[in-house]
């Protein structure tokens, strides 16, 4: 530690950072544009300059940018100093000379860091009295919108963009004060992780566009702390609601999950939540035909199906809550609890859970990731199917590179400098997959070939690093040279961590992943970072749910009455022609958000609540389980699935959930129940949780016009709605301070109005939010004993005369299934396509474009044929969850003929 | 007088191609320093030497060369590149050696880039020097075909690849830092230093980056020794300096002259005083980023320090000369619509303040001036001044207009409608 003198005040700090970080965490308010928490200090906007003496006889001192400028021990600053001060303000005065102050019309405006920034400076009067420049925006897609007049040239875009998140398609073009961010030509911006901009930008020129399409300013907005809802990771968000809509996802800073960033999933898939595919009413089917009905009508017919006598069974869902699943699995017993997912993905999230819950290895949280000094992914195109933990790889990748600049003596925080000795220079990062991704610029090497060789490689990487695991015959020399490099990058490294997850598909890959974790790890822990495909894969996983084949048999072996399906598409899990024969020869009670097919064909489907609607707990991929609380109340009859659930069997007079009053009694029941969630409960903000007496608001203490948002409808103020099962209320009465992290519902405080009041937020600049991350991790290394290894190591792969190995591909926009029906993801789907590398599609005589016919589970698929260079030869990929490439059980062989 | 620089230039403006180069002692001094001298004696030399840079900051040169990283560990490829970018208002120096006798260049750089071992350079030239372009070309080639470039040069063991780069043409580019970000194909954005480029510079390698003259400096330094170097010079610093005069003179041009020759001596002696009907009124001693000097100033020796002493920088030593009969604040807004234009956009200052002061200077000379404009001109240059941006394009871009307001501001004042009248 270090001491170091604002204003004459002594401030213990931390000296390898800088001034304008360290006085930040002491909370004194200093101005700045260019400096990012998660891009460090390049001087170029000169906002937080301070005077700087050289010791305490020194009057006159001069002007530094705090930004630059380590806080060693005994440096005397002066915010305070005139000089100081008239320079901050002349600052704004200049980067505001061709700003066009549209701030009644901005989308920005009441979030804007410029206008936070302009009045901490104290600047008010403009002396520009010249034209100003313009520019003409661009067209970027359907998640960002542009407008470059508001652009005060801080740079901290294209540094986010490029150097952070590896885009290509935005620069700063031309020079002086006409510096133009933006992309060669209109288009969509490339990068999936475009949407920070939004909360990078410092002002109005990148702003969310799906937003803009029912504008709502922040202090309008109805938040609660909610759980991205779109891939395993379970990213912190902010959900924003008015009138009835979910509005917009910000993200909610959590130091070892999300940090500062969402992806574009993440922050622009919610729109399925008010999409025209909702169900907000029941319906029941009768004589064939699907017809909406009243709560009443649809409970009395449910009742007689979940009566006593009648052979019930459950289908969960990995989109479900852990309360929603426990309280289905409570109403039908453990044995009638089928887990939904698909079946190859619930054996390997089984199997998955089964390593991270034995000896040897330790699931990383996202920053640790990003701080991987080497990393292996196995398997999995990352980007696609976890996309921040893509993002915290390309850190990851620079740490090598990084540490050898600092060498210079340059600290971490100068970035522009690390940069400049870093150049392109990669650490250690090895992607072994079928096809290409999107790591693949980053990657030391990549490799590519088939699942099972794609595990055949993990595992002789095992065995290089340790010469007790099991040989892997007949490698090629080539083969072999890659897999000692790895092996060599692994063991030399301080912190690496072997990536890979269901994504492929592969149980061997899953095996060959946690075969190299056993060989870094020795006597010891080595990270192993799964992944799955949805937000509450793992949570359902250790729920141990039958398997959902087994389902499906019983149903067809006529042992089932009624099949009560919770949130769940089966049409997206196993081949239509099964769950057509289920619909046909069972009751089926479907409860979900939206009318999926299933629903369509059920014969009870009852609205629920999507995330934003409800509140409940998932467990993300580290093991991680969440709380996400409801936003708002929804229209219509609407409920949560659990409640829903609740009702029933209280309508069929049974009492398996009479105890189970709400999500508290649903975790609690869950941590009698099932010994890993036995913590969890001691850990989380209940109903009855209150700071200070009071609970906390959801409305902003601005929120307008609350007392009469309904008068088109009823002049009298409405009652505010009761919130019985949080400690968040809906009203803007409440604790008006901070609340305790998990229960952040937005990131303000005073004269900080955007979403830099993070800052403010934080025990330390960058670190955790104070009071600790919201989160409890479940799975912990597991202290003694090694596991052993596995010799079941696959055959090299072999290519079969006119049959392809079809594996699935995944597409950040398209393969998850909500977020797939909000419009803007849409927008960004692909079609379907059957991948093919250049030359099988030579050999079968097919262009680019020209359809394939390919049989899958029974079922034929017409798909036009892609030629992708980086797809493994004798195999053929078709994108996952995407159009009617769904419900198919992957890897597969399959004939491919052109059609 | 010897005339390290120039002496050997044709006065018909042709080149001297190898072998003229050869007869007048060219490439003698690299085959003296290849045979006898290590590294380390040569930098001592030119330690000895007393050279400074000649690009403006004149920073030593063999202090700079020892910051290099040198030895087994030493980080690889290291780059010496010659700043040829000589875009500097009023500035014409490099191209007469440039376009006369770039062999001089050539050896000079072989011999630095041996210093520190480097094994890679670049000329980065100045896209509007066609002719010299052309010239260096043909040198090059010479000179690798004599097997003073390449692989094993003379048998010596050490091995030079020189590149000639021609550039797009920004005065950002002949900042050190920023024309390596454009020799790496980047904006030409200046660099945070630390790290300094000796240590890391062009692709994070160890480079040293050296005015023209500097390096044409270096060969004759090795020939004749450091001793005779300083000999040559009339000030505390070695050698001689290429000084010029542009404006109302009589003979405007450039001529290599003992440094620390005094103003009054180039002004009246080389460029034989003002023209027929001109008055002086000033001059900027080192091209448009320095500080005006006056009839007050006119003893002043052109040296490093004697400059600094007198208010302003010796920069490329190539006077501009301002007479009775330009308009001031005219000849002031000409400079800084320049360094606007020039400008990279990368901090703030510079970026918005110059445009803003280019556009009050306007305002006056159109009649459009107001009350507070001279005021806001002082606090723009109290904004760009040093330390306040992050390179030098900006407090250098104030050194005419703060010293202008203070030596001729009567003339600026006179653009400004009395407030009653307004």
């Amino acid at each position: 530690m270090a001491t170091i003198y604002v204003d004459d005040r002594p401030y213990e700090v931390d000296p390898a950072k800088n001034l304008l970080e360290e006085c930040l965490s002491k909370g004194l308010d200093l101005p700045y544009f260019c400096w990012h928490p998660a891009l460090g200090s390049v001087g170029a906007c000169r906002q937080c300059a301070v005077k700087q003496y050289r010791d305490e006889n020194d009057q006159r001192g001069r002007i530094v940018m705090a930004c630059m400028t380590p806080a060693m021990d005994g440096a005397r600053i002066s915010i305070r100093d005139k000089d100081a001060a008239q320079f901050r303000a002349g600052i704004i005065e200049l980067l505001m000379s061709n700003h066009p102050h549209d701030c009644p019309v901005c989308d920005e405006g009441g979030e804007c860091h410029l206008q936070d920034m302009t009045v901490m400076t104290g600047h008010n009067y403009r002396g520009y009295r010249f034209g100003k420049r313009t520019f003409t925006n661009q067209q970027l897609g359907p998640f960002i919108n542009h407008e470059m007049n508001r652009c005060i040239t801080c740079y901290r875009c294209v540094r986010y963009y490029r150097d952070y998140a590896g885009g290509q398609d935005l620069e700063a073009f031309a020079s002086h004060n006409h510096v133009y961010f933006g992309r060669h030509e209109d288009g969509a911006l490339e990068s999936e992780f475009s949407g920070n901009l939004v909360e990078i930008c410092p002002t109005g020129v990148f702003t969310d566009k799906t937003l803009k399409q029912h504008y709502t300013r922040k202090w309008d907005l109805q938040t609660a702390p909610s759980v991205c809802a779109h891939c395993s990771l379970g990213c912190n968000t902010i959900a924003g609601e008015r009138y009835g809509e979910l509005r917009r996802i910000l993200n909610r800073y959590n130091a070892q999950v999300n940090g500062y960033f969402l992806c574009d999933r993440g922050r622009f898939g919610h729109g399925f939540v008010n999409g025209d595919r909702r169900l907000r009413q029941p319906r029941l089917r009768h004589d064939g035909e699907s017809r909406p009905v009243g709560g009443t009508d649809a409970m009395k017919r449910t009742a007689l199906l979940l009566g006593r006598q009648s052979r019930v069974i459950g289908i969960g869902s990995p989109r479900a809550s852990m309360e929603a699943n426990f309280a289905l699995r409570t109403l039908v017993g453990p044995r009638n609890f089928f887990s939904g997912m698909a079946p190859g993905e619930e054996h390997l999230v089984a199997r998955m859970l089964h390593v991270l819950r034995g000896a040897g290895v330790r699931t990383p949280s996202l920053r640790e990731v990003e701080s991987a000094d080497a990393v292996l992914v196995l398997g999995e195109d990352v980007t696609q199917t976890a996309p921040l933990l893509a993002l915290a790889i390309r850190q990851a990748a620079q740490q090598a590179p990084r540490k050898q600049a600092m060498q210079l003596r340059i600290p971490r925080w100068d970035d522009a400098a690390l940069r400049k000795v870093m150049q392109q220079q990669k650490g250690p990062l090895y992607v072994a997959t079928p096809a290409g991704t999107r790591l693949d610029d980053v990657a030391t090497q990549c490799f590519r070939g088939a699942p099972d060789d794609v595990a055949r490689l993990g595992f002789a990487v095992a065995r290089a690093l340790d010469d007790t695991a099991p040989a892997v015959k007949g490698l090629s020399r080539e083969e072999r040279t890659a897999v000692q490099a790895v092996a060599n990058a692994l063991r030399a490294a301080e912190r690496p961590v072997v990536v890979s997850g269901s994504g492929c598909g592969s149980e061997a890959v899953v095996d060959a992943a946690a075969q190299v974790a056993r060989a870094l790890a020795g006597a010891g822990t080595a990270n192993l970072c799964f992944t799955a495909t949805e937000c509450n894969s793992f949570g359902l996983g250790l729920l141990n749910a039958m398997g959902t084949a087994e389902a499906f048999q019983r149903v067809a072996d006529g042992l089932v009455d009624t099949v009560v399906v919770l949130e769940n598409d089966l049409y997206r899990r196993v081949g239509r022609a099964s769950v057509d024969a289920m619909l046909t020869s069972t009751h089926v009670v479907a409860i979900d958000h939206s009318a999926t097919d299933t629903v369509a064909g059920a014969e009870v489907a009852l609205p629920a609540g999507t995330f934003a609607e409800t509140e409940g707990t998932v467990v993300n991929n580290e093991g991680r389980a969440q709380r996400f609380y409801q936003v708002f109340v929804p229209q219509g009859e609407v409920k949560p699935a659990w409640r829903w659930l609740r009702e029933l069997a209280q309508a069929a007079g049974r009492t398996e959930l009479t105890g189970l009053r709400s999500p508290d009694d649903l975790l609690a029941g869950l941590a009698r129940a099932v010994a890993v969630f036995e913590g969890l409960p001691a850990h989380v903000a209940g109903a009855s949780f209150r700071v200070n007496g009071e609970k906390v608001p959801r409305l902003s203490p601005r929120a307008s016009g609350r007392t009469a948002a309904s008068a088109d409808v009823n002049v009298h103020e409405p009652k505010p709605p009761e919130d019985p099962d949080s400690p968040l209320a809906f009203t803007m009465e409440g604790y008006p301070q901070q609340p305790p992290a998990p229960l952040i519902t937005r990131f303000w405080a005073p004269g900080w109005n955007s979403v830099q009041s993070l800052n403010k937020f934080q025990a330390e600049v960058g670190g955790a939010l104070t009071g600790g991350d919201p989160g409890t991790r479940l799975i912990e290394p597991v202290a003694n004993g090694a596991a052993a290894y596995t010799d079941e190591i696959p055959p090299a792969f072999k290519r079969r005369a006119g049959a392809f190995l079809v594996v699935p591909l995944h597409h950040i926009f398209g393969s998850e299934e909500q977020s797939a029906a909000a419009p803007a993801v849409a927008q960004r789907s692909p079609a379907p396509y059957a991948a093919l590398n250049p030359e099988d599609a030579q050999s079968l005589g097919v262009l680019d474009g020209e359809f394939v016919e390919i049989e899958l589970g029974g079922g034929v698929f017409q798909l036009p044929a892609r030629l992708m260079s980086s797809m493994t030869a004798g195999v053929l990929g078709v994108p996952v969850g995407v159009g009617n490439v769904r419900g198919v059980d992957v890897p597969a062989w399959s004939r491919c003929r052109r059609v | 007088m010897d005339k390290p620089l120039t002496g050997d230039l044709r006065p018909d403006g042709t080149v001297l191609d190898l072998a003229a180069y050869e007869k007048v002692g060219g490439y003698e001094a690299l085959r003296k320093v290849l045979k006898e001298m290590s590294p380390a004696d040569v930098l001592k030399e030119v330690t000895d030497s007393r050279l400074r840079g000649r690009g403006g900051a004149g920073f030593p040169t063999g202090q700079k060369w020892s910051f290099v990283p040198m030895g087994d560990n030493a980080p690889t490829p290291k780059y010496l590149v010659a700043n040829a970018d000589e875009m500097e208002p009023g500035t014409f120096k490099d191209r007469l050696i440039l376009e006369g006798n770039p062999h001089l260049l050539i050896e000079g750089m072989i011999l630095s880039a041996y210093t520190i071992q480097a094994t890679q350079g670049y000329v980065f030239l100045r896209w509007a020097y066609k002719l010299a372009a052309e010239r260096i070309t043909r040198a090059l080639a010479e000179a690798y075909d004599r097997g003073y470039l390449g692989r094993n040069i003379l048998g010596s063991g050490y091995s030079f690849e020189l590149h000639l780069h021609t550039s797009a043409g920004r005065y950002m580019c002949g900042e050190e830092t920023g024309l390596l970000n454009a020799l790496e194909g980047k904006r030409a954005n200046p660099r945070a230093k630390p790290p300094f480029p000796q240590v890391s510079g062009l692709f994070g390698k160890p480079t040293i980056v050296q005015n023209v003259e500097t390096l044409c400096n270096v060969a004759p330094i090795l020939r004749n020794g450091a001793q005779w170097y300083l000999g040559l010079s009339r000030s505390e610093d070695g050698g001689t300096k290429l000084y010029g005069v542009s404006g109302k003179v009589r003979r405007p041009g450039a001529w290599e002259l003992p440094l620390g020759t005094t103003i009054r001596e180039i002004l009246e002696r080389r460029a034989r005083g003002m023209r027929e009907g001109y008055q002086f009124r000033g001059l900027l001693p080192g091209g448009a980023s320095t500080d005006f000097l006056v009839e007050d100033h006119l003893d002043v020796k052109m040296d490093y320090g004697s400059v600094q002493a007198a208010g302003s920088r010796l920069g490329t030593g190539l006077m501009i000369v301002l007479d009775d009969r330009t308009s001031v604040v005219g000849m002031v807004l000409n400079l800084e619509r320049f360094f606007a234009q020039e400008s990279c956009g990368w901090c703030t200052p510079c970026r918005d303040g110059l445009p803003w002061t280019a556009r009050i200077l306007q305002g006056l000379l159109e009649g459009r001036g107001r009350p507070g404009d001279l005021e806001r001109l002082e606090m723009q240059t109290r904004m760009m001044g040093p330390g306040n941006t992050f390179c030098a394009l900006a407090p250098g871009a104030m050194e005419p207009l703060q010293s202008a307001l203070k030596y001729f501001r009567e003339d600026f004042e006179k653009l400004i409608p009395r407030s009653d009248a307004a």
